[in-house]
């Protein structure tokens, strides 16, 4: 029992290096992209797994009821603002391999290196 | 009972995120990002997360998956296998895995009420939340009121984010490359030719709008906010564009239209800050905005989040538009 408390921080950590290998050994930029992705949630996961109070509940406060246990709000805020960023920021790097693709053709790394190889700009 | 489910749930996320780095088709792999957004969402809702379960939820499996497959459709599907440096990555990822599963080892166990985290600043918001702000629902009460700061900070990334994006696209498309134009704006007339799809798509707009309105003026009450509503009313807007095509989703809420929720909310967030510095008082303080400083509390909450669910709204469905209008390669 004690070893699963730890098995959220597991996933985390696996999860965390899935998305890192998609960044470092795949060749495709959308790809890369999605590992970021997967990076970013496991973060994400990390962070409302430490806010977790046994038999807590949802930080909402209810009239009346002054003994209940709540998990900490302050990992929920920081999460909740983070994932909208986070889909910004990827569009932004979807526009910019949508660019990359009408300029050189490709969004395969090795192309593209290729490619400004071939004629430094 | 919670913990078991929660444990075969968290095994299916990392089973998705295997399948999503192995598939070599980008659309499958788009799906099952979805999902794995999906499962994260509910792994949220049982770590006591509602409101970030929501937003998850909205962006994650939602938006994500249709910015995604946008970009797809302007590059392509099939990712190439290359010859290269595998092992090594291999490597390098297992190492570093190592030293954070070995890292782990040194943290409180899950849901230890005596952990580090849970005695500093957190309970300190919820009482304070009670005195100084008296809405129910705490996280919006920090999101809002007491971290006001990163919120605004936040709202502005989205902003920039939102104006990057159209930026890139406001350059005309090359006309070099082996492609030829095929322009072809018939193509985008949405669903129409599925009978089903379209009634059952038209049916869920205006549900998804009602419900989105619902959870941004219900924020501070119950789970939800600017970010999940503007999430949500961006995803009915998405939906409408996908089922009656672009160009009618664009007469119902034009570009113009966007450009001014996009910049409206971001101004009337700030301009929230700056009434109460004139009223007296510090840069996004609302204690000062009315007689009774609960009272200019709330409607402080209420004006700031309007501000958010507007840029948000506004700056995802440009997004959306911006890839839409692409012209293919091909």
């Amino acid at each position: 029992m004690n070893l699963l408390g730890l098995y959220n921080y597991w996933v985390f950590a696996v999860v965390l290096m899935i998305g890192f290998y998609a960044v470092v050994a795949r060749t495709n930029l959308i790809k890369k992209l999605m590992g970021l992705s997967l990076f970013q949630a496991a973060v994400f996961l990390l962070y409302i797994t430490m806010g977790k109070v046994s038999g807590g509940t949802a930080p909402i406060l209810q009239k009346g009821v002054s003994d209940a246990v709540f998990s900490n709000p302050l990992p929920q805020v920081l999460i909740l603002t983070a994932i909208v960023v986070g889909i910004s920021t990827t569009a932004l790097g979807l526009g910019i391999v949508v660019r990359i693709k009408e300029d050189y053709d490709s969004i395969d790394e090795k192309d593209i290196q290729e490619i400004d190889r071939q004629c430094p700009r | 009972m919670t913990v078991l489910f929660g444990v075969f749930l968290l095994t299916l996320l990392v089973i998705t995120a295997l399948a999503v780095v192995q598939t070599r088709n980008l659309v499958v792999a788009v799906m099952l990002l979805g999902i794995f957004s999906l499962l994260l969402a509910i792994n949220f809702f049982l770590l006591d997360a509602a409101d970030v379960a929501l937003t998850e939820a909205a962006v994650g499996a939602g938006i994500s998956t249709v910015l995604f497959l946008g970009a797809l459709a302007l590059t392509s599907e099939h990712e190439r296998k290359r010859p290269g440096r595998r092992w090594l990555s291999l490597l390098v990822v297992a190492s570093a895995g190592l030293v954070v599963v070995y890292a782990t080892f040194d943290k409180p166990r899950f849901g230890d009420p005596d952990a580090p985290v849970q005695r500093h600043i957190g309970p300190w918001y919820l009482e304070e939340t009670a005195q100084d702000v008296d809405i129910p629902n705490v996280v919006t009460a920090v999101l809002g009121s007491f971290r006001a700061y990163d919120t605004l900070g936040e709202v502005f990334v989205v902003f920039t984010a939102g104006i990057g994006v159209l930026f890139m696209f406001s350059a005309p498309r090359p006309r070099s490359g082996n492609g030829s134009l095929s322009g072809s704006t018939s193509e985008q007339s949405g669903l129409q030719d599925e009978l089903l799809l379209g009634v059952v798509g038209r049916l869920l707009v205006p549900f998804i709008l009602l419900f989105g309105l619902y959870v941004q003026f219900h924020g501070e009450y119950g789970p939800g906010g600017g970010f999940q509503a503007g999430a949500l009313i961006a995803a009915a807007f998405i939906l409408y564009a996908l089922v009656e095509g672009q160009q009618r989703a664009l007469e119902a809420l034009p570009r113009q239209a966007l450009n001014a929720l996009m910049i409206g909310g971001a101004l009337l967030y700030g301009g929230v800050g700056i009434a109460g510095m004139l009223m007296g008082s510090n840069f996004l303080d609302y204690s000062v905005l009315s007689e009774d400083p609960i009272a200019g509390q709330k409607l402080g909450i209420i004006l700031i989040e309007a501000g958010v669910g507007m840029t948000v709204s506004g700056v995802l469905l440009s997004v959306f538009h911006a890839f839409g209008a692409r012209d293919r390669i091909r």
